[in-house]
């Protein structure tokens, strides 16, 4: 007796819980590889997972075992050209190949664990514990911010959402009701009915035969008049609207392309971008980007242009605070919209420059922006623009960040630094 | 008249799956096997092996420990490192086989072979499989296992009972009476077995059922050594006599300790077990081809898995990592039947008994009666020493070199096999540790001790090991390495100082 049953399509991924518990285990190596990997990585390799090495000795279960020693035998099997009492020199310690010891006993190799993570566990982990800050969910609107959802039944409505079998168990009912008494008179009048019939043709009362039929047809029809469907029996599906709480985000990107960035610091600055994109990209549904490039004067370009273009010339950061500003106006009603900006340079500017963008950020940008963070990415001295900016973090020290950055492999830490969780 | 093949193709449907069955079924039948029902799950691969990593269970309870398998076995499949083995059975009532989707209908095909009927039969018929295991109830126990354990990481934290059951984990292996002789169920044994589980359900209702142990008080009374004799079950002595575990852990020990025990048999019988379910896989389809019911291809396929799966790598190749059990199990089983029905003068002289008699019957006795031990003494003939060409060494840390002690001749045949039975002894594959005392009237530090096997000192997880048995005890925890008597080694956690190491031994 058999029973065959076909399981492939419940039960999947019994194994992700166990998974889970195992990368939460491991997280200080994971932590560590994934923070590796982001320094080494090139830009366009960000978005793969991650093959993570644990030593052994660290992901071992302990359970009593013999050791090496003591006296053992051993029985293998393929001999070719030995006899009892041959004497082979014992193979030296550790990996033992073929000659024997490779047994239970000794079954602990120094090999590392190695497994791979996906790229959404990687991402993960290079994300985890930050947030953009200040998220403040401004509005409740926008058209796919509504979710339908059923709400019981209502007696008005589109003849599409009509619930049939309810409808007809409601007029069921109400027939049932409205003919209950006439049916009992009936069935009262027509067991007389079959009494005076059932009486011989002489004996038979025709007249009071001919008052019941008139009376069973009056209650016949009074019963039949009771409409099968009726307008109040109809019931409807109700679906009720309801919010569906969610931030629209809008983050600028501001990168100087300027002679004085050479490739280098680009790189590190499209590594800042980069990461700031995809954790953009993942944390909001609706987040909108802007990229603004600028030397001495200010562009929107498209994300591919952004990093990937060169431009020559010389340094006015205050055109691209403009440009920003000019943008949001036209385009993300601040009541609509959570503002972030973001700006990559090597600290150079134009002199007299640096006093307009302070102006800019704090007069007009800061008070609406949720979150503006600058990188000065140099090995050198500071400049104007650092001095400035300075000042503006003073008197906007929640919304305004900053840091430096030398190489490439300070990012990732200035990056969690900047966007580090806030506790609200 | 030859009859029409069942199918020529190599998909498989469920009809055909179907209809195969029902035919190895009526030949399984014919062949005397006994089987529980079979319920065949057809899963995907990615099923397969989240089924791997909880070692077959079909619901293990939630452990890092089974993550850490999973990504493993999933890591060398998609590698190409090693395909599936095409088979899980659980030993259940019903038995729970497993057939990947992937597979042709011949694969399918011996799967039902090996698995529903082979395993099937063994799991029935088996006295270990018997005496240690209930086939009707584990699943249902599984099921209470996991939603415990899952209620405990509600209640309790997932970190802690996680680190809980990393514990129990370590002395897994230690959860069972080794050495006390198997008997069979008795009726009392089951209604006592009943009684447990109302115990188990009694404590989901109310956690604060339990009280603190009684072994402690009644010990003190008599002021006699504690326990009076020494106990190899260490799962259970914590369960029962651990001072400061709350009831919940206590239930957490004990449900590793129960499943512990239910794969005990399985680590006891493996050699028999495959070969049984191998010999049978073997027989059945080659009646089944015989009958015509399967074509020429088919029979094809299949002797190439099969001749797959019993190859044994010689001891010097690359691929070699022990004795294959498959091909032991294999081998001797065929050996037995070729015993009984074409003995030779050797096999009269070395089994006199088996030689002439009804295959079946032996069979049949042989995988009713025995272990993997006792099976190999019994059965390992001279002919299948030849055939895998064993030979037996000799590693002695007292000598440089390496002896080769017997090999396939008249002189070692007897001593190869006693050597070879020797293995799977887990007396002897284990190190054999036992508590010897707690000190109940002082610290409540647990002894335990280890009774060398053939001078082998422990392993170096040895002091990671104790830490786990001393989180589960709460006090200290000594470990001494018995040699002849007096104490070669001594391992404590936490460590002691030299010194105090010196005066103990001295008191010891």
């Amino acid at each position: 007796m058999s029973y065959i049953v076909d399981r492939r399509l419940n039960a999947k991924k019994k194994s992700t819980v166990n998974r889970q518990r195992f990368l939460k285990r491991y997280r200080i190596h994971i932590k560590k590889a994934v923070a590796d990997a982001i320094t080494h990585r090139s830009i366009t390799d960000i978005e793969h997972g991650e093959e993570i090495h644990i030593p052994a000795g660290d992901i071992q279960e302990p359970l009593f075992h013999h050791g090496q020693g003591g006296h053992s035998e051993r029985i293998l099997p393929g001999n070719k050209d030995f006899i009892s009492g041959d004497q082979i020199p014992r193979p030296p310690a550790g990996d033992a190949g073929g000659s024997g010891s490779g047994a239970s006993d000794s079954g602990e190799g120094e090999d590392a664990f190695i497994f791979e993570i996906t790229q959404e566990e990687f991402l993960n982990f290079m994300f985890e514990d930050l947030a953009l800050p200040n998220m403040v969910k401004r509005q409740l609107a926008g058209i796919d911010e509504f979710k339908l959802r059923k709400a019981g039944f209502s007696n008005q409505g589109s003849p599409g959402q009509m619930d049939v079998v309810r409808s007809l168990k409601s007029a069921h009912a109400r027939r049932i009701a409205l003919t209950l008494g006439k049916r009992k008179k009936l069935k009262v009048l027509e067991q007389q009915l079959q009494l005076l019939e059932a009486a011989e043709p002489i004996l038979r009362n025709q007249t009071e035969i001919d008052r019941l039929l008139k009376k069973i047809n009056h209650l016949k029809s009074l019963i039949k008049r009771v409409p099968w469907l009726d307008d109040f029996d109809l019931k409807y599906h109700l679906r009720a609207k309801e919010p569906m709480p969610q931030a629209k985000a809008v983050m600028f990107c501001i990168m100087d392309v300027s002679g004085s960035m050479d490739q280098a610091t680009k790189e590190v600055a499209k590594r800042f971008f980069i990461l700031l994109y995809l954790f953009i990209q993942r944390n909001y549904e609706r987040t909108e980007i802007v990229f603004i490039r600028h030397h001495t004067s200010a562009k929107e370009v498209d994300e591919q242009e952004f990093f990937y273009s060169r431009e020559t010339g010389g340094t006015i950061v205050s055109s691209a605070l403009k440009l920003m500003q000019k943008i949001i106006e036209q385009r993300y009603p601040l009541g609509d919209w959570n503002i972030y900006g973001a700006q990559a340079s090597d600290g150079d500017n134009w002199n007299n420059d640096s006093a307009v963008c302070k102006e800019i950020l704090c007069n007009s940008l800061l008070p609406n922006l949720q979150y503006f963070s600058y990188i000065e990415i140099t090995p050198r001295a500071h400049q104007s623009l650092w001095h400035v900016y300075e000042q503006v973090e003073e008197s906007y020290p929640d919304t305004f960040a900053m840091a430096q950055v030398v190489d490439a492999s300070e990012i990732y830490t200035v990056f969690r630094e900047l966007f580090h969780k806030q506790v609200i | 008249m030859k009859q029409k093949p069942l199918s020529t193709s190599s998909e498989w449907t469920f009809e055909l799956i179907e209809l195969y069955d029902h035919e190895i079924s009526k030949i399984a039948t014919e062949f005397g096997l006994d089987t529980y029902p079979n319920q065949i799950e057809v899963i995907s691969s990615e099923q397969m092996m989240d089924a791997y990593a909880s070692t077959g269970m079909p619901l293990g309870y939630h452990h890092w420990s089974y993550g850490k398998q999973f990504i493993n076995t999933e890591r060398s499949y998609s590698r190409g490192q090693m395909g599936l083995a095409y088979e899980i059975v659980i030993n259940s009532n019903p038995c729970i086989a497993y057939l990947m989707e992937e597979n042709t209908m011949t694969m399918q095909a011996l799967v039902i072979a090996h698995a529903c009927y082979g395993h099937n039969s063994f799991f029935k018929g088996n006295y270990l499989f018997k005496t240690w295991t209930d086939a009707d109830s584990i699943i249902d126990y599984l099921l209470f296992a996991k939603n415990y354990i899952a209620e405990c990481e509600e209640r309790h934290g997932i970190e802690e009972v996680e680190k809980l059951i990393d514990s129990c984990h370590a002395i897994m292996n230690y959860g069972v009476d080794r050495y006390k002789r198997p008997y069979p169920i008795s009726a009392k044994e089951e209604s006592n077995r009943q009684k447990e589980r109302e115990e188990i359900l009694q404590k989901l209702v109310n956690d604060l059922w339990r009280t603190i142990p009684q072994g402690k008080t009644a010990a003190r009374k008599n002021n006699k050594r504690f326990p009076r004799e020494p106990e190899e079950n260490l799962l259970y002595f914590i369960e029962k006599h651990a001072p400061l575990l709350r009831p919940w852990q206590r239930e957490v020990v004990r449900i590793v300790r129960k499943i512990s025990q239910y794969f005990y048999p399985q680590r006891q019988t493996q050699v028999m077990n495959e070969g049984w379910a191998c010999f049978w896989h073997y027989t059945l389809l080659n009646e089944m081809y015989n009958r015509g019911l399967v074509t020429e291809g088919f029979i094809l396929e299949f002797l190439q898995t099969h001749t797959s799966v019993i190859y044994q790598p010689p001891f010097d190749s690359k691929y070699y990592s022990g004795i294959n059990p498959y091909t032991l199990g294999f081998n001797m089983m065929i050996d037995i039947r070729r015993i009984c029905e074409h003995p030779t003068e050797e096999d009269k002289q070395w089994f006199p008994d088996l030689a002439g008699s009804n295959w079946q019957a032996s069979l049949d006795n042989a995988m009713r009666n025995y272990k993997d031990e006792s099976f190999i003494l019994q059965y390992l003939s001279p002919k299948v020493i030849r055939d895998l060409k064993l030979f037996c060494i000799v590693d002695d840390d007292k000598n440089p070199y390496i002896a080769v002690d017997a090999i396939h001749d008249d002189r070692g045949y007897q001593h190869i096999r006693e050597t070879l039975a020797g293995h799977y002894n887990l007396g002897n594959q284990e190190p054999n540790i036992q508590v010897y005392s707690v000190d109940i009237e002082g610290d409540r530090s647990l002894t335990l001790h280890h009774s060398q096997h053939a001078r082998k000192p422990l392993g170096d997880s040895t002091d990671k090991v104790l830490k786990h048995i001393r989180r589960l005890w709460g006090f200290d925890v000594h470990l001494h390495s018995i040699e002849n008597g007096t104490i070669s080694k001594s391992y404590h956690c936490p460590p002691v100082k030299e010194k105090e190491l010196e005066l103990e031994k001295t008191k010891d």
